[in-house]
Formats: structure tokens, C-alpha cells, sequence
């Protein structure tokens, strides 16, 4: 049986400058996977390369998900897929409200997954309305959102807070394989982190398996992950169970710079 | 009241209901070509009075006298004899449905557009009847005292009315093509709406029946007596299929003391066809006036919707949307002209340019001397899609009054990658990324539209993004 996630030695240039340099990982659905690491060490790049973000380019390695090298594949087909990445810095989509983005998205994606065509341009009816706005709906009530909040455009004028709930809202209507949450808690108070690590916690299950990226401990507090791993300058130098997260928090990322490599996986 | 016009337009139930209807068969075709005897003829014809003869010869004269823009679109290839002038309706321009291109046949078939439609909008047979809608309609709106007929029904029914306004608004010697509109002109809308009436529900020139409604030199008046409110609507998202080249239309509209008229046109020519149309409306005192204009298809379209604010309290808005698609001009904008003191109007204009199209905004906010407290804002956004395409701003603005408050703004945007990439990320392809991008664009002017035109503006958009991108 083929990992949901499988990275091998992987190496990512940005603009010519080597940003990732071999990293190894692997996510089985139901797992949830913590990469943690100082700012500018490529946790970023990883989660756009994942995705598919035509800027970065892969130099070395190979990613497999479910099996199926992905590498050629473009962003929206890694999203038929199954994966998914909640962005740090979403973008602003003006004119385009929340629901119809959504409604577009998921109508979309069903009949790319099915390859149906539901009768024709005409009536897209992959999802009747009741039952998108029964999902919508209820996926709002448990981020604890505004209902109103679905009517406005997509991530205009969002506070930081707002455009973090919008991207779980995403994800939980989306309901992919592989989720990736890049820096979900950058930006979120306490409450809005709360609200946000609940709404995610909710989502997991064993049908997903979850990537999350974060400079700090404190989401982890909230989320609970199964794994974590230490990225610094391009390579993951330390991994470990959920206590390597508080032993980082008190350390610091000093403490794995300099530190001990035995924890360190084997290199691909 | 939009539930009302779908079920109207409800597509089976139009073609079962009203099928066809062509009771004129009175086959004429004038020679190619612009004459003074074309001009007598095509009077003659219509057995009209004579001050309406001696009005079109008069503009024949400025249409000669005229020269031809020296600004906006590439003219050079218009060949003024190589036209037709007059076509009765009912002839289908001697045209066949082989004869229709293959591309506007499938846009056609990817709108869901009905097989009697098609043929009415790709010209091939004259417009099929709506007789039993519109007569209910007529009737409410007769009561009313409210008149909906052709210009040319309207010349033999109410001579007087039609005597007093028309040319007054637009005079034959404004421009060349006003000129050649007044000369040749043939269909277009009358409306008359008396004081203090609300027409509720919006009227289209849709509904009226075997007229010379999409004719190329249609002539259109719109009077909104003193207090009373109209909403009319022109065109249709479907291309409309031409083959004589030339589209110049003239539109006259005069909004009395707190009045209020929208005027909503959706326009999809095809890409042969010159659309040059002068519309404009004179607002009197706390009269609104709104032109909602949305160009789409054609050659090279050259069409400035125009308010001249005469009295105090005036407003005026022109809400312009152009998209250039491959090989396209699209020159549009809007004018505000401020005679009167406390005055305003709001300009807003939204462009795309697709493959090598262009999109210029072409606009003038004039305010006169003494008009003191005026206020203006014009906002005009453009959207390029391709590298190769192009847009330009040309925005006039002439105060003579100091106390004036004239606000512009320009921006120009292009389709970003990032933006791409994060609807890609969620599993749109890239034309549906662009389109759904696009929708967002233009959607301050779609929501103004009555429902049906929204929905089927955005598909079409839709599949013009097609192969676009990628």
C-alpha cells in the first residue's frame, strides 16, 4: 500500500537559490505530521512545492502522493487529488464572494473526481443548493462565523483572523486527503486560534492526514500532533513524538542548530 | 420583477407558445450605397411627413459635409458604399442559416439559445413574435398612458410628440455618424412615459414585435415626464450576427423635473461590425438619469454614453463595460456635462483585453461656469488578460468653475500569478481560475443587470476565457 505522502531527497531552487537541500518525509492519513523550524529555513517553500506553485523549482528528489509521482502536475490537478494547502498570505479575490467561490470549487472538483459532466454547462448540479448550503452552513457555525461572513468577497478587506478561519472553512468543505496548514496560527490571537485549532481538530480524521506548519509552539497546544520535525536551513535536522515540540519551545531553535544529530532520520 | 422576464423568455415555453410570425412579406432591398435618392426613397418608403424628409436630406448634408473622427478607432477600412442603407426587416437580408459562421453557431448552441432565436439573432429571420406577452403588457401599460412602439410606429401614431423631441437631444450636425444616423435612420424604440407613472417592470426592446428592431440605424427616444421612473433594456449576450458592417445608432433620451431612467444595453456584435453610437440624455432639475452600458464583440465599437445635467439636483451615472476580445477595439467610456449648479455624477468604467485586444477609456467630465457645488468621480479599472493586449485611458476633464470636487481614478491590472495559483490550488483549471477572476472584475456592473442578462454575461465570459490562457 502506497504512502498518502512520500518525499524522498527532495532539493527546491527559488529564483536559482537552493532553498530546500534533501529532505525526507512521509504522512499516512490519520497521521498528523508538525514541521517546525526558524523563519527562512523553507518550511514555505515546502508547503508551495507540495502544492504545486510554479516558482519554486524541484532540482533533485521525488514526491509521491498516493503513490502517483506528482512532480509534472500542475496546482488544481494535486487538487483533484486530494490535497489541499492553507495558505499564510491568501489571496484577495475581489467581486468573487466566499459562497460562490466555493460553490464553483466544489462543483469543480466533484465533476473533475467523477469525470461526470452533470447534463452540460447549463446546470452545473453536481451540488444542489440545499445541500451546499446545509454543508456551508454548518461549517460556519462550528468556525464560528458570521453566516453573513459567506456574502463578501473572498479575503477583501478579511482581518488576519478572518482570512485563516476562511482558508479552514476551505478545507473543511473541501474535505481533502492531505491537508497542509502553512502558518495557520500567524497572525490569530488566542481566541481565533482556539476557534481555528478547534475547527481543524474537528476535521481530522482517518481519511486525512494533516501537514502543519508552524514557527511556534503554541498551536501544537491545541492540535495535537503525532510527529514532529525540526527544519533548519533546508533540512530536517531532528525528528521526533510531540514532546520534541516543548523541548523546542524551551530550548529554542539554538538549541537544534547547534545540537545533537542522532535524532536525525536518515537522509533519502 | 426579473422572475417575471425569465418566465417571459423561458425558453420552451417561447418557442411553443409563439413560434413564428411573419406577416410582412413585403421583400424590398435599396441599392448599396448613400444618395440623396436612397434618403427620398427610404422616407417614401415609411410614408413619412415631410419635415421628417427634409430632416433626414438636411442630415444627409452634415453626414457629407462631416469629417470623420480624427481620434478613437482605426475608421480607414469603413467603405460608406459598400452598405446597404435600407433593409425591410422581413427580407432576412437575404441571408441563410449556411450562410451564419460556424463560431457564432456554436456560441449560439453552447448558450442554450433556442433554434427559432438563433435565427432572429444571427439575422437570418426577422424577429418571431412575442404577440400574446406583449400585448398583455401593452395593455397594462396603456392604461398607464405609457407609449412602447417603434420610432417608426410612433412618427405615423403620435407625429407631435415625436416632432417636438426629435433631434433635440442629439442634432444631426453633433458628429458624422449622428448625421448618417438621421439620414438613414429605420426601428428603434419610442417610449413615452407621463408624469408621475412608474413602469415597474423593466422594458425590452425584446419584447416588441416585427419591428426593425435590430436594425442597423435604429433611432431611439425615451421621454420620462416630470416624477416618473422607467427601466429600459436593449441587446442580448448572444452575438448578433451581421453582415453589413456599419451598427450607428442614435439614442435620445430627456429625464423632466424628478425623473428618473436606467437604460441598460448588453451588445455582443460580431467581430466584422463597426458599432458607432451616439446616446445621450439631458437630466433637468433632481432627475436621474443611469446608462448601464456593456460591450462585448464587434471590430471596433466607439460609444461614450453622454449626461448633460441642465438643472439643479441632477445626477448622472454611467456604468460602461467593454471587453476586447482577440483582435477587438473596444472605445468606450462616458461624458457628464455639467451646466447647472449642485450637480453630479459618477463615471465608472470597467475594461478586459484579451489575445491582441484593446480597451480605451474615452471620457469627459465638463463643468460650465457658475455651476457652483458640483461633484464627479470617475473610476476607470482595466483587466488584461495576455501580454499582447492593451488598454489606454483618455480622460478629459474641463472645469471652468473652482468650487467643483472632481475625483479620477485609473487602475490597470493584470491577472496575477499568485492569484492563478491560489484558485488553481483549489482544484479550478486555469480558464476557470481566469473566468471566475474575470466574473469578480466586472461584477460591480453585472449586479445592475437584470438577472437573466447577469447569468448569461457571466457565462459567456465564461466560455470567451476559453483557450484563452495556457
Amino acid at each position: 500500500m502506497a504512502k498518502t505522502l512520500e518525499i524522498k531527497n527532495l532539493h527546491v531552487e527559488v529564483d536559482g537559490k537552493e532553498i530546500l537541500k534533501g529532505l525526507s518525509l512521509s504522512i499516512e492519513k490519520g497521521e498528523i505530521h508538525a514541521l517546525m523550524g526558524p523563519n527562512g529555513s523553507g518550511k514555505s517553500t515546502l508547503a508551495n512545492t507540495l502544492m504545486g506553485h510554479p516558482g519554486y523549482t524541484v532540482t533533485k528528489g521525488e514526491v509521491s502522493f498516493k503513490g502517483q509521482n506528482i512532480l509534472d502536475l500542475k496546482a488544481d490537478e494535486r487538487a483533484v487529488m486530494g490535497m489541499f494547502l492553507a495558505f499564510q498570505y491568501p489571496q484577495e479575490i475581489p467581486g468573487v464572494t466566499l459562497f460562490n467561490f466555493l460553490r464553483t470549487t466544489m462543483n469543480s472538483l466533484r465533476k473533475r473526481r467523477t469525470g461526470e459532466d452533470f447534463g452540460g454547462d447549463r446546470k452545473i448540479a453536481a451540488t444542489s443548493l440545499r445541500e451546499f448550503n446545509k454543508k456551508i452552513n454548518e461549517k460556519m457555525r462550528l468556525l464560528e462565523m458570521d453566516p453573513a461572513f459567506s456574502s463578501r468577497y473572498l479575503n477583501e478587506g478579511f482581518s488576519g483572523g478572518e482570512k485563516k478561519r476562511a482558508e479552514i472553512l476551505q478545507l473543511a468543505m473541501l474535505e481533502p486527503e492531505l491537508a497542509i496548514l502553512d502558518e495557520t496560527d500567524s497572525g490569530l490571537d488566542i481566541d481565533a486560534l482556539r476557534i481555528v485549532a478547534n475547527g481543524v481538530n474537528s476535521l481530522i480524521g482517518p481519511q486525512m492526514g494533516v501537514l502543519v506548519i508552524t514557527h511556534y509552539q503554541r498551536l501544537l497546544d491545541y492540535i495535537k500532533p503525532h510527529f514532529v520535525h525540526v527544519l533548519v536551513d533546508g533540512r530536517l535536522v531532528m525528528s521526533d513524538g510531540p514532546e520534541l515540540a516543548l523541548k523546542l519551545e524551551e530550548k529554542g531553535y539554538d538549541w537544534v542548530k547547534e545540537g545533537s544529530l542522532s535524532s536525525v532520520p536518515a537522509q533519502g | 420583477m426579473n422572475q417575471k422576464t425569465i418566465d417571459i423568455r423561458g425558453r420552451e415555453a417561447y418557442k411553443e407558445k409563439y413560434g413564428f410570425h411573419d406577416a410582412n412579406e413585403f421583400v424590398f432591398r435599396m441599392e448599396k450605397g448613400l444618395s440623396r435618392k436612397v434618403v427620398e426613397e427610404i422616407s417614401k418608403l415609411k410614408e413619412e411627413p415631410e419635415w421628417m424628409t427634409k430632416f433626414r436630406l438636411r442630415a444627409l448634408e452634415f453626414f457629407y459635409k462631416k469629417p470623420l473622427p480624427g481620434w478613437g478607432g482605426d475608421l480607414s477600412t469603413l467603405d460608406f458604399d459598400n452598405i446597404y442603407y435600407y433593409i425591410k426587416p422581413s427580407d432576412g437580408k437575404g441571408r441563410t442559416w449556411d450562410d451564419v459562421p460556424a463560431k457564432v453557431k456554436k456560441t449560439f448552441d453552447r448558450l442554450g439559445i433556442p433554434e427559432a432565436e438563433k435565427k432572429f439573432l444571427a439575422g437570418v429571420e426577422a424577429q418571431y413574435d412575442s404577440e400574446s406577452v406583449y400585448s398583455s403588457l401593452k395593455g397594462e401599460w396603456e392604461k398607464l398612458g405609457v407609449i412602447f412602439c417603434s420610432t417608426d410606429e410612433a412618427l405615423k401614431r403620435y407625429p407631435d410628440i415625436v416632432r417636438q423631441y426629435f433631434g433635440t437631444v442629439i442634432p444631426p450636425a453633433d458628429n458624422k455618424f449622428a448625421a448618417l444616423n438621421s439620414a438613414v435612420w429605420s426601428g428603434g424604440s419610442f417610449i413615452y412615459v407621463p408624469e408621475g407613472v412608474h413602469v415597474d417592470i423593466p422594458l425590452q426592446a425584446y419584447f416588441r414585435i416585427n419591428s426593425e428592431n435590430a436594425g442597423q440605424f435604429e433611432r431611439t427616444m425615451i421621454i420620462a415626464e416630470r416624477g416618473s421612473t422607467l427601466h429600459y433594456v436593449e441587446g442580448c449576450t448572444a452575438p448578433t450576427y451581421a453582415v453589413d458592417a456599419l451598427h450607428s445608432a442614435v439614442v435620445e433620451i430627456i429625464v423632466k423635473e424628478g425623473a428618473r431612467v436606467r437604460y441598460t444595453t448588453i451588445q455582443n456584435w460580431s467581430d466584422n461590425v463597426y458599432n458607432l453610437v451616439t446616446k445621450r440624455a439631458v437630466a433637468y432639475k433632481d432627475a436621474t438619469m443611469e446608462w448601464v452600458d456593456g460591450n462585448i464583440g464587434s471590430k471596433l465599437t466607439m460609444k461614450y454614453p453622454a449626461i448633460y445635467l441642465m438643472d439643479k439636483g441632477a445626477h448622472g451615472e454611467v456604468l460602461s463595460l467593454a471587453y476586447a476580445g482577440d483582435g477587438q477595439h473596444q472605445d468606450t467610456g462616458g461624458k457628464a456635462v455639467h451646466f447647472a449648479p449642485h450637480t453630479s455624477s459618477i463615471i465608472t468604467s470597467k475594461s478586459i483585453s484579451k489575445g491582441t485586444g484593446r480597451a480605451s477609456y474615452r471620457g469627459l467630465v465638463k463643468v460650465h461656469k457658475n455651476a457652483a457645488g458640483v461633484k464627479s468621480s470617475v473610476k476607470c479599472d482595466a483587466l488584461l488578460l495576455d501580454e499582447a493586449a492593451r488598454s489606454d485611458t483618455y480622460p478629459t476633464i474641463e472645469v471652468d468653475e473652482q468650487s467643483a470636487q472632481i475625483g479620477h481614478e485609473a487602475t490597470v491590472s493584470k491577472v496575477g500569478e499568485e492569484q492563478l495559483y491560489y484558485l488553481e490550488s483549489r482544484g479550478l483549471s486555469e480558464e476557470e481560475s481566469t473566468a471566475l477572476i474575470v466574473s469578480g472584475f466586472i461584477q460591480p456592473i453585472v449586479r445592475e443587470l437584470p438577472m437573466e442578462y447577469a447569468v448569461e454575461l457571466n457565462r459567456l465570459i465564461a466560455l470567451e476565457m476559453e483557450g484563452s490562457v495556457g
